[in-house]
């Protein structure tokens, strides 16, 4: 199995277009086939297939803008395991377009990510996204390790790319490349940190097995630590009661019942939070270093459990849907996630995400910020709860709600502001015809 | 007509840059005084090695004993000898020629002179042939070289009879039954070898407190008792006060921890280093700026004279042709504007005597005045199976890394064939090994190869085969 990456069309290239495909998947392919087209603002190149094999997998779909160099495009099977890139070192595992992990596709994360300070003018980074192999000289692996840095972030000024020992002096006097802090836009893809073994740390080798990294999870690893880290959050709790609106909910699927579309509570969910964002658009932004962006409509990202790892497709506008509508669409979307059959416009871009882990009987829990979304929600379990009514005892249908804010954006009164708004919609949903 | 680049000087640095400038696409012209392919193959490293290894045969031969064999009592037709050496030099300075007309480099034979110009300093060439020629280039490089350095004040001047330089070496008047060689370094060391093994009786004067001085002490060590053996004799940390020639003799005067003594000889060499050739180019009207008698260069071989390059031996130390050539070729790929490997790699230095000295790096006492954290390991070859079958179990291995890092910090190496040796540890250096890489390294058995594996096991005590 061979990955075929986005290949340079100058030194200087950093990213392009993927124009077109000249091939599709189960396509044998020669040495010398032109098997697609890269644009850059300058120029358009066909790229050539430097082994032979079977297109096993199309990784960037065409018109995909923003590819960084080095990145896995397509995958051959058949050749023998050597690298099919005029201009990488090495690949190995690259995630499936469709197997973006929570929020966005690597692609989209490398194009955000503000390059390294180069040390040489032509240097380029050894490493790819997915977390390929890095070339690196042997001291500059034993420096890497020993000064904790992450030699991806690191761009290569040797032969091919390579880092070699002025890199990491270079990336050592200018403070990049940082395994642990201060990299989180800088790194173009990370693993956990590796500070010590397990079997630095008692665990014995053979105890376990190892599941390789993909790529999903690594950039869920690295997304959320960067996230966590970097970003400072504090989440708001609020119980709100759910019988009116599992009322309206039996009514409103009996209504529906011709149509064979059934609402869940989570679809319920979802308006009432695009609905409140409406009422408190503060709460519906993206922190950027120009500005805070207030997003002009509701893009609800909802959490989807998949094989591996997650996803988080969005319903676009879902202040302007109807319930029936986002029922319709969850059910598509959480299908086909886990088919992985997304396409990238399907789970890149949402303003504000919903994490449920109702079904599994979760009372509570916060949600880590999904970047670049100012806010997260996160659904507990709906359950029979005794509440205090009037002074009286009683018992109401109860499900805790999180919502986890980006400080940087959402201030505690604002999260408040929204919270109090979803609440009222949910335990009145009456108000959402209003 | 206007050239993108000419050359001045003809050496192993003036060839090699001329022709990667040419395969970059530049129009080049070479200027040349005397002989394609300067001292290097005229008058430097490959006819000494011719010279050598008639020697070297010479001494086999009169071993053959040792490995069993029986025969004549060998002799030598010195001026044969020369004669060897003198066609080796010519064959490829034919070569040098060859390889101009194949990258359609223009030749000028003749002496050039600078004058300010446009893009690049005017060069002027006094024709060999008769008259002058005047030609512009965007770009000029030096490769003038250097030659021996003499010391009028005390008669160490080549007089072409009995006080040498290496050039009369090479090309010797007769076989000296006595010799005097002044100065340890490799030039004199190659020379004391090579006629020590013709017989004559050879008398190494070193100013320093050891032989070849640029070396690791170890080695200096090591180099002395091996060479002391072949009948060397030493006079270290000697000054020479007076080199005269008297009748058929050359008395040389030296100063040794207070004394006085005086050497005589049927001839001398005086090796104690070079001086740039940088007199009549017209440096001082373009206002070059120099260093210690060598122009002053930057890590891409530019002057501060706008256009004007220069490399190899007229650019300072150390003086080898592989440096050169390095430097030459970096600038050739620099002025048209090609990515640079910029490595800086550490120059190897070999010495080709009998017994070889090759190293590459820092010295162990280098890195002790920098301050560096060092593991060291060493292999001796009398321990290396190769080398015993061979009857070469003189010399060994050292190896020097950073503590901390691994990293390869220097290599030295005394004994046979150690000069095609010494490359490992420079592609290792170049690569930026660590003791990890050369110790995971399979090395053919059996070979002297194997001891640059065990001094790299020794560095952590993990040695196999002693």
């Amino acid at each position: 199995m061979t990955d075929i990456l986005m290949p340079a069309l100058s030194p200087t290239m950093e990213e392009g277009i993927l124009a077109k495909w000249h091939v599709k998947v189960g396509d044998t392919v020669s040495a010398g086939d032109v098997i697609a087209e890269i644009e850059t603002d300058k120029a358009t190149m066909e790229v050539e297939a430097v082994d032979e094999g079977t297109v096993e997998a199309i990784l960037i779909e065409a018109g995909t803008e923003g590819v960084k160099v080095n990145t896995p495009i397509a995958r051959l099977s058949g050749g023998d395991a050597a690298p099919a890139s005029k201009v990488s070192p090495a690949a190995v595992e690259a995630p499936k377009t469709t197997e973006a992990a929570k929020a966005e596709p690597k692609q989209t994360e490398q194009a955000k990510a503000a390059p390294v300070a180069a040390s040489a003018p032509a240097a380029t980074s050894a490493a790819t996204s997915s977390g390929a192999r890095v070339a690196a000289s042997p001291l500059a692996r034993r420096l890497a390790e020993i000064n904790k840095l992450d030699l991806k972030a690191i761009p290569g000024s040797g032969p091919h790319g390579r880092v070699i020992k002025r890199d990491i002096e270079a990336a050592l006097a200018g403070g990049t490349g940082k395994a642990a802090p201060a990299a989180s836009n800088s790194a173009p893809a990370a693993e956990p940190r590796k500070v010590q073994s397990l079997e630095q740390l008692g665990i014995p080798a053979g105890s376990y097995d190892l599941v390789p990294l993909d790529g999903m999870r690594k950039v869920i690893a690295r997304r959320l630590t960067d996230s966590f880290r970097d970003i400072p959050h504090f989440p708001l709790t609020v119980d709100i009661e759910l019988d009116n609106l599992l009322a309206a909910r039996t009514k409103i699927n009996t209504a529906l019942e011709s149509q064979g579309v059934k609402v869940s509570v989570n679809d319920i969910v979802i308006k009432a939070v695009a609905l409140a964002l409406k009422q408190v658009p503060e709460a519906n932004a993206s922190f950027t270093p120009d500005g805070i962006a207030l997003h002009h409509n509701a893009d609800v990202a909802m959490a989807v459990a998949i094989d591996g790892g997650l996803i988080t497709p969005i319903i676009r506008k879902a202040e302007t849907k109807s319930l029936a509508q986002i029922a319709k669409e969850t059910k598509d979307l959480a299908t086909r996630a886990r088919e992985r059959k997304l396409k990238p416009e399907e789970f890149q871009g949402g303003t504000f995400s919903v994490s449920n882990l109702g079904m599994f009987g979760i009372k509570q829990f916060a949600s880590i910020i999904n970047e670049p979304q100012g806010c997260i929600l996160s659904v507990g379990a709906g359950e029979q709860r005794p509440v205090v009514k009037n002074g009286q005892l009683a018992v109401a249908t109860v499900m805790t709600v999180t919502l986890t804010c980006d400080h940087r954006v959402v201030d505690g009164s604002i999260g408040a502001k929204y919270i109090t708004a979803l609440k009222g919609l949910l335990e009145d949903p009456i108000k959402m015809l209003a | 007509m206007a050239y993108d680049l000419v050359v001045i000087g003809s050496g192993p640095g003036g060839y090699e840059g001329a022709i990667r400038a040419a395969q970059n696409g530049l129009k080049v012209a070479i200027v040349e005084r005397e002989l394609l392919g300067g001292i290097c193959l005229n008058w430097g490293c490959i006819p000494t090695k011719a010279l050598l290894k008639s020697a070297e045969v010479f001494d086999k031969i009169n071993h053959l004993g040792d490995y069993g064999l029986t025969g004549e009592k060998p002799g030598f037709d010195f001026e044969k000898v020369v004669a060897r050496s003198r066609a080796v030099a010519k064959q490829l300075n034919g070569g040098v020629g060859y390889l101009m007309k194949k990258n359609k480099i223009d030749v000028i034979e003749g002496f050039a002179t600078l004058e300010p110009g446009k893009d690049a300093p005017k060069v002027i060439v006094k024709l060999n042939k008769g008259g002058e020629q005047v030609v512009e280039a965007k770009n000029v490089m030096l490769a003038v070289g250097a030659r021996a350095r003499e010391i009028p004040a005390i008669g160490a001047v080549s007089d072409g009879d009995r006080i040498w330089t290496y050039r009369n070496a090479l090309s010797p008047n007769r076989m000296p039954k006595s010799l005097v060689v002044i100065g340890s370094g490799a030039i004199g060391i190659e020379f004391a070898s090579f006629y020590r093994s013709l017989g004559a009786e050879v008398t190494v004067v070193e100013a320093l407190d050891r032989i070849l001085p640029v070396e690791d002490k170890e080695v200096s060590a090591e180099a002395q008792k091996a060479f002391e053996k072949r009948g060397f004799k030493f006079r270290i940390g000697a000054k020479v006060t007076k080199v005269e020639k008297k009748g058929d003799a050359v008395n040389v005067s030296v100063e040794v921890g207070g004394k006085s003594e005086i050497l005589t000889a049927e001839g001398c060499i005086v090796a104690v280093g070079i001086v740039a050739n940088t007199e009549n180019l017209g440096l001082e009207k373009l206002g070059v700026e120099m260093d210690r008698g060598h122009i002053k260069n930057d890590s891409h071989g530019k002057t501060n004279v706008k256009g004007l390059y220069a490399i190899g031996d007229c650019a300072g130390p150390p003086w080898l042709a592989h440096k050169a050539s390095h430097e030459a070729v970096h600038a050739a790929d620099y002025m048209a504007g090609r990515k640079l490997s910029n490595l800086n790699p550490p120059i190897p230095g070999c010495t080709y005597a009998t017994p070889e000295v090759a190293s590459v790096g820092i010295t162990e006492q280098g890195a002790k005045e920098k301050g560096l954290d060092v593991k060291i390991g060493r292999f001796p070859f009398k321990a290396n199976g190769k080398a015993i079958a061979a009857g070469e179990p003189g010399g060994f291995v050292k190896v020097i890394f950073d503590k901390k890092t691994g990293a390869l910090l220097g290599a030295h190496l005394i004994g046979a064939n150690v000069t095609e040796m010494v490359q490992g540890f420079c592609l290792a250096i170049t690569m930026e090994a660590t003791e990890e890489d050369l110790q995971g390294t399979v090395f053919p058995h059996p070979t002297m190869s194997e001891a640059i594996l065990e001094a790299s096991l020794d560095a952590d005590g993990r040695m196999i085969n002693l």
